[in-house]
């Protein structure tokens, strides 16, 4: 049996009479990514905040390191958010503090960390998500989109998080963009050792970086495995979206990267 | 939750040992780094950072090892690490490949520095908006002349769409302050005319305040407030969303289809809401006149024929198309000046209500000196 660091059992969200997810069971091991996809308006961006608690369930059973969210007091619930990270579609900064402030934040209010200090550990983080030293000073609006990503990123890494939450990191990025970002994903789970729960619709995403993917349709998991398992399934939505004319052109190339991520 | 320590001893040869263990980690490094900082080493005393008891380590509890083991060695003496697993070396190799210092805020200019560049910024946006409420008055204009030339061209529609929603309802709210302020004047205008026992100029009091200024600038600010704000909101939230730029791509134009229904609506639906608070602002004055100082209605209402002549009215009236045309232009102009972030909606639009109240106001000045010129 590994290790689960998510366990989510018999989940059922709905809005008013739209059920979204009903029984629907999960388990995120620790240390991989998890990649979710599934078709619009299936519920994996609903998944991922009812998973952080943005959303309450309908019924089931929600475990994050071995804490049932539910059950928890509000000191056991913040202990558990300091744990992890969130980088939400558009990176979500503040849009009133500069990028090293954003990274700041957390480390101000949860760690009462010394100014000195934390302006040291976000200089290691800008640096660390691949941001030039500049970028520390600017505000949100002043960067481009996949800037604004890195950023993001670097705040949800600030309390060195053991898991990540990403919803739809490579969105609105130019291919170039979002390979440099995968890759910088793959790079910090390898060498910090996380875990990546991944809300994605980026076939390159998938192949290239991806332990295993959960499909989500008819308001459940349908299926998770490796990519290899996707490629053999039969159902035709998969057949459709692993195989169609865009998934051809999105080549294995997750060896490639693991090398260079190890290097 | 587990602790992170460092604990230093003399180690073997004259060296410094510093052993650390527990948990290096993002929770503990607050106390371990006012540790490292009180720590220093003496000149020349090699330095071994000992990390074999270390249980937890992150980038945090890295980072500070990494810069003390930089300290050290900047300061010429020979500092080492020992007990590294490979993930710890991983760890730590990452973090000294990411050390670099980073801007953290803006520079800051000298204080006096500051509040000069703040003036001049200011005086030069002030007199940009004024060029660009000219420009604007002029296009608007413009436009208007041409729909007036071919008023199949007028959007009937939203011009009903918005009448309904800046004139209609407004009404309670419009009412309700008018109705108050006629209360408030005549209890007020009482207690100070009692004294000399010219109690029943109170109803002059009343009704050339609230017919001549009170009325239609009290509207005024009510529909600043209420629809500038709402027109800037919504023509901010169309270019945030690239409506106005599809809609010019489609070959619409954004001055006639959402500027000139709604400055037209406005212009329309302000005079009638200033009738409706003269109304109610002078019914106000009479209840309250009646139940206070004993001024029945039929008095109250012969009073006032006496005390107004119709100008008192029309002077009220007449600044309301202006006031509305005012609004509804700095309004939409706010509007369409909304870049393309959520955050700058909510400027523009305090910005329109703030220029638009004040405009109003410095008209209202300007009208005061005409009709005293003209002598109504």
């Amino acid at each position: 049996m590994e290790d689960a660091i998510i366990r989510v059992q018999g989940l059922r969200t709905q809005f008013g009479d739209q059920v979204i997810h009903d029984n629907l069971d999960l388990e995120v091991r620790r240390g991989e990514i998890l990649g979710i996809v599934g078709g619009s308006g299936t519920g994996k961006s609903v998944l991922l905040r009812t998973i952080i608690g943005l959303n309450r369930p309908a019924a089931g059973r929600i475990e994050v390191f071995g804490q049932d969210l539910g059950q928890a007091t509000p000191e056991e619930r913040l202990a558990v958010e300091q744990r992890w990270g969130v980088l939400f579609q558009d990176g979500a900064l503040f849009s009133s503090l500069t990028v090293a402030q954003n990274i700041e934040v957390p480390m101000k209010e949860h760690l009462g960390m010394p100014a000195r200090l934390r302006d040291e550990i976000a200089a290691l983080k800008i640096a660390m998500v691949g941001l030039p030293p500049e970028a520390g000073s600017k505000y949100p609006s002043e960067l481009s989109g996949g800037m604004r990503k890195r950023a993001g990123l670097a705040r949800s890494l600030a309390l060195d998080p053991d898991l990540i939450f990403l919803d739809e990191p490579t969105a609105g990025l130019d291919p170039i963009g979002a390979a440099n970002f995968d890759q910088l994903i793959r790079r910090l789970q390898v060498n910090l050792g996380l875990t990546v729960f991944m809300v994605t619709h980026d076939l390159d995403s998938l192949h290239a970086i991806c332990d295993r993917i959960a499909v989500l349709a008819e308001k459940r998991v349908m299926v998770i495995g490796t990519m290899a398992d996707m490629l053999r399934h039969e159902h035709p939505w998969l057949q459709e979206y692993f195989h169609g004319p865009r998934a051809r052109a999105a080549q294995p190339q997750k060896e490639e990267l693991l090398e260079e991520a190890s290097t | 939750m587990a602790e992170g320590w460092l604990k230093s001893a003399a180690g073997e040869g004259g060296t410094m040992l510093l052993q650390a263990g527990g948990h290096w980690d993002a929770r503990n490094v607050t106390r371990l780094d006012l540790q490292l900082r009180d720590l220093t080493p003496t000149d020349d005393m090699p330095v071994v950072l000992d990390l074999g008891a270390v249980e937890r380590l992150d980038t945090a509890g890295a980072w500070l090892l990494y810069r003390t083991l930089k300290t050290c060695r900047a300061g010429g003496g020979r500092a080492d690490f020992a007990g590294l697993t490979p993930a710890y070396q991983t760890m730590l190799e990452q973090v000294a490949a990411n050390d670099q210092p980073a801007e953290i805020e803006p520079p800051h200019p000298a204080a006096l520095l500051a509040v000069l560049e703040r003036l001049g910024r200011g005086a030069v946006d002030v007199g940009e908006e004024a060029k660009q409420q000219v420009a604007f008055l002029g296009l608007l204009l413009v436009c208007l002349a041409g729909s007036l030339r071919h008023p199949s061209r007028l959007r009937l529609v939203p011009l009903v769409y918005h009448m309904e929603k800046v004139g209609f309802n407004a009404l309670p709210i419009v009412g309700l302050i008018s109705f108050l302020i006629g209360v408030v004047l005549a209890y007020q205008g009482a207690t100070q005319l009692q004294r000399f026992g010219a109690e029943i100029f109170v109803v002059n009091l009343i009704a050339v305040s609230v017919l001549r200024e009170i009325a239609i600038l009290l509207t005024a600010i009510v529909v600043a407030g209420r629809s500038g704000s709402a027109f800037t909101a919504e023509i901010g939230s169309m270019v945030v969303n690239e409506e106005v730029d599809a809609m010019r791509t489609l070959g619409l134009d954004p001055m006639e289809v959402l500027v000139l229904p709604r400055v037209l609506a406005l212009v329309i639906t302000l005079p009638l809401l200033a009738f409706f608070a003269d109304m109610l602002g002078l019914f106000g004055g009479m209840l309250m006149c009646w139940l206070a100082l004993d001024i029945s209605p039929g008095l109250y209402l012969e009073r006032l024929q006496d005390a107004v002549s119709l100008w008192s009215f029309w002077v009220g009236i007449i600044k309301a198309p202006f006031f509305a045309f005012l609004i509804a232009m700095v309004g939409c102009l706010e509007g369409l000046r909304v870049t393309r972030s959520a955050e700058s909606v909510g400027q523009q639009t305090t910005r329109s209500v703030v220029t638009g109240i004040f405009l109003v106001i410095v008209v209202d000045a300007m009208f005061s000196i005409f009709f005293a010129a003209v002598g109504v």
